[in-house]
């Protein structure tokens, strides 16, 4: 059994009439990268919230590393790191200005714990006397990340930090928290890209408040119950609307420029030969058909059609 | 300790690295002095007077000539017909009108009563108050000239000789710039410091300095203490803007106006933070602020007289500290009242700054 940092029971919090969170229970092992996704408005930034003692939880349990978020919030805030969605640092301080401010209300010295940042404030220490507010989109996260990391946090928690970002960016991203983990930090961090999924070691797929299914991305995928065909064709949405149109077709969604199909699990249900053959028939121009593998967007769009899971 | 300081160390960045900042704190007293102690005065000079003289008599032209030779009246019009000046007193050309009617001169010789008519532009209130006591001054002294002439001899009367204590020559200047000091002390109290908090709101910035180890009172502190600083270097900069520009006597001792500021400081910014601790927005803040502080202002005494409020908005002035705070400056700057005349009210202030600070930390909240 992996060491449990973080756990969650039934979770739940409401703003008036509007529920955020329905009741969650989840747990993040020590020294992985947790990663909770779901689409804006999923409840990411509720939870993340209660994590880091900035929200009181409507009800249930959270623990952070043994420490109660409600009770215990004095402790856990020298031990969490926590990098908001929104770019929380100073605009008119400049980069250095910022990351001695950070290091100074924590207590720590920047001399001292500069090992732990680095590897990323390396890269963007030539702009030290340049504001914060002038830097790049990502700048400005490897500049808020160096912030939450200076003083030496147990717990990394971070809430959507490549929303917004460019591909390169967040590619960069994604390898700077790879070669954090390797420092043995547990990392949590949101994320709205379904592609991102595939980066962390467990993730939980939220929607509406909910976590529907937890697990490896490579164990959530390979659950998926159902064939998935995926279609490629001059005329996309011609093709959804006529395959929506099909028996035992479960559901025709669009993936870029393709389509991906999913298939009942009968006798009946169509082959790939015989889905070319219909859209032929129906006057469909030239379109490469081919069976693919269930990726996590397929697995998330299939949880939410299942109505159980809106209890 | 170390918090506090980190976070006066980032404020103080902040605040003069704001290109508006640094100008605006020195050139706000030295306009406010400027505007309001020489544009905003309660004397009147030029008052536009006509004159309808139906009499045409010696005496009538003799209290006319009270009225020519007097440096407060302009005579902007004469004629015969009283219906024309009232026209042009509707259409606010002139501010009074002065009728005398026929027959003037024999009633004054006969000793029946004589009258005049006085008809006064009253828009605004307290100038027709002023223009009007002017004038009957000015048939006052008309009055003692012809019962001198009648009787021959300077007539019997109590003469009264008064004097205008700790502001001699009624200046005005004197009375409204400790006032204009307090109101300066006032902004950045209220509006900076307050302001300031509800910014990291605004942009956020707030929720990365939630989730550090550092203490509400801290923060508070760290927040609170650059702009007290700041305020009373303003302070400073403004009495020794009106002892060199204005000459305006500083009679009491300076630093006891220093501590009352201090603890008054401590009151607004109180003000100012509790203010912030219920609102989201810079804006919103602004709107609250801007109305306590005009009610504060009209009733504290800057512009009317306290005295003459009526018992209820007496009892509600002693929430007003800026009330307080303009009372302790004239009494220490004109009067030099030293510490055990302002004992009382210094009390009140330190009561008052205590119970709203506290209020205000208590609603701050870290976790929502």
């Amino acid at each position: 059994m992996p060491e449990v940092s973080i756990t969650g029971e039934g979770v739940g919090k409401s703003y008036g009439t509007t529920t955020a969170l329905k009741s969650l229970d989840f747990t993040v092992n020590k020294g992985e990268v947790f990663g909770f996704i779901g689409p804006d408005g999923a409840g990411k930034t509720t939870l993340f919230r209660i994590l880091t003692t900035l929200l009181l939880p409507g009800s249930g349990k959270v623990r952070v590393e043994g420490y109660d978020v409600v009770k215990d919030y004095r402790i856990l805030r020298r031990i969490l790191g926590y990098m908001p969605g929104r770019f929380s640092l100073y605009h008119d301080l400049s980069v250095e200005e910022n990351l001695r401010f950070f290091a100074g209300i924590f207590g720590v010295d920047v001399r001292e714990n500069y090992h732990l940042v680095k590897d990323i404030y390396g890269q963007i220490e030539p702009f030290a006397k340049r504001k914060a507010g002038k830097l790049s989109g990502g700048m400005k996260q490897k500049l808020a990340l160096s912030c939450a990391l200076i003083h030496e946090p147990v717990v990394l928690v971070l809430d959507e930090p490549t929303t917004g970002v460019d591909a390169v960016s967040r590619r960069e991203f994604w390898e700077m928290l790879m070669r954090l983990k390797t420092g043995g930090i547990t990392i949590v961090v949101s994320t709205p890209y379904m592609d991102e999924a595939m980066r962390c070691d467990r993730v939980a797929l939220m929607q509406q408040g909910n976590i529907m299914t937890t697990g490896t991305p490579q164990s959530i995928t390979a659950a998926f119950p159902h064939k998935i065909y995926r279609i490629k064709g001059s005329a996309a949405l011609n093709i959804l609307s006529l395959t929506r149109k099909m028996k035992h077709i479960r559901s025709a969604e669009l993936f870029g420029d393709a389509v991906h199909i999913s298939t009942e699990n009968t006798d009946q249900a169509p082959t790939a030969a015989e889905i070319s053959q219909y859209l032929s028939a129906q006057g469909l121009g030239r379109h490469i058909i081919s069976e693919a593998v269930a990726g996590i967007e397929d697995c998330f769009i299939d949880l939410m059609k299942q109505p159980d899971r809106h209890v | 300790m170390r918090t506090i300081f980190y976070i006066m160390q980032k404020e103080f960045i902040q605040v003069f690295r704001n290109r508006m900042m640094l100008p605006v704190i020195f050139l706000m007293p030295l306009v406010q002095l400027l505007i309001l102690s020489y544009a905003v005065t309660f004397e009147i000079k030029n008052i536009r007077l006509y004159i309808t003289d139906n009499d045409n008599s010696v005496a009538s032209r003799a209290l006319l000539e009270h009225f020519r030779s007097s440096d407060f009246y302009h005579i902007s019009g004469e004629s015969a017909d009283a219906l024309h000046g009232l026209e042009e007193l509707k259409e606010g050309e002139i501010h009074q009108q002065l009728v005398i009617l026929p027959g003037f001169e024999k009633q004054v010789v006969s000793g029946s009563p004589a009258r005049v008519q006085v008809l006064t532009d009253a828009i605004n209130g307290s100038a027709a108050a002023l223009m009007n006591a002017y004038t009957l001054s000015v048939i006052e002294s008309y009055n003692r000239e012809v019962l001198s002439h009648m009787q021959g001899f300077p007539p019997k009367m109590v003469q009264v000789s008064w004097r205008y204590w700790f502001n001699p020559a009624l200046d005005y200047k004197t009375y409204m710039i400790p006032g204009i000091l307090v109101l300066l002390v006032t902004l950045i109290g209220m509006f900076l410091a307050g302001m300031n908090v509800v910014r990291e709101k605004e942009i956020g910035t707030i929720e990365q300095i939630n989730v550090t180890p550092i203490r509400k009172v801290q923060f508070i502190a760290g927040k609170l203490l650059p702009f007290w600083i700041i305020a009373l270097a303003e302070l400073a900069f403004g009495l020794a803007l009106s002892v060199l520009l204005f000459n305006i006597p500083i009679v009491g001792n300076i630093f006891l106006i220093f501590l009352v500021a201090s603890v008054y400081l401590v009151v607004v910014m109180g003000l100012g933070l509790f203010i912030s601790t219920i609102t989201n927005t810079q804006q919103q803040s602004m709107f609250l602020s801007w109305f306590f502080l005009v009610i504060f202002i009209l009733m504290s005494g800057l512009f009317t007289p306290v005295e003459s409020m009526p018992h209820w908005a007496l009892q509600l002035n002693t929430l007003n500290p800026i009330a307080y705070f303009i009372r302790i400056m004239r009494m220490i700057m004109l009067k030099g009242s030293g510490f055990q005349d302002i004992v009382k009210p210094m009390l009140y202030l330190s009561a008052y700054g205590i119970t709203i600070l506290s209020l205000a930390v208590w609603r701050y909240r870290k976790t929502s």
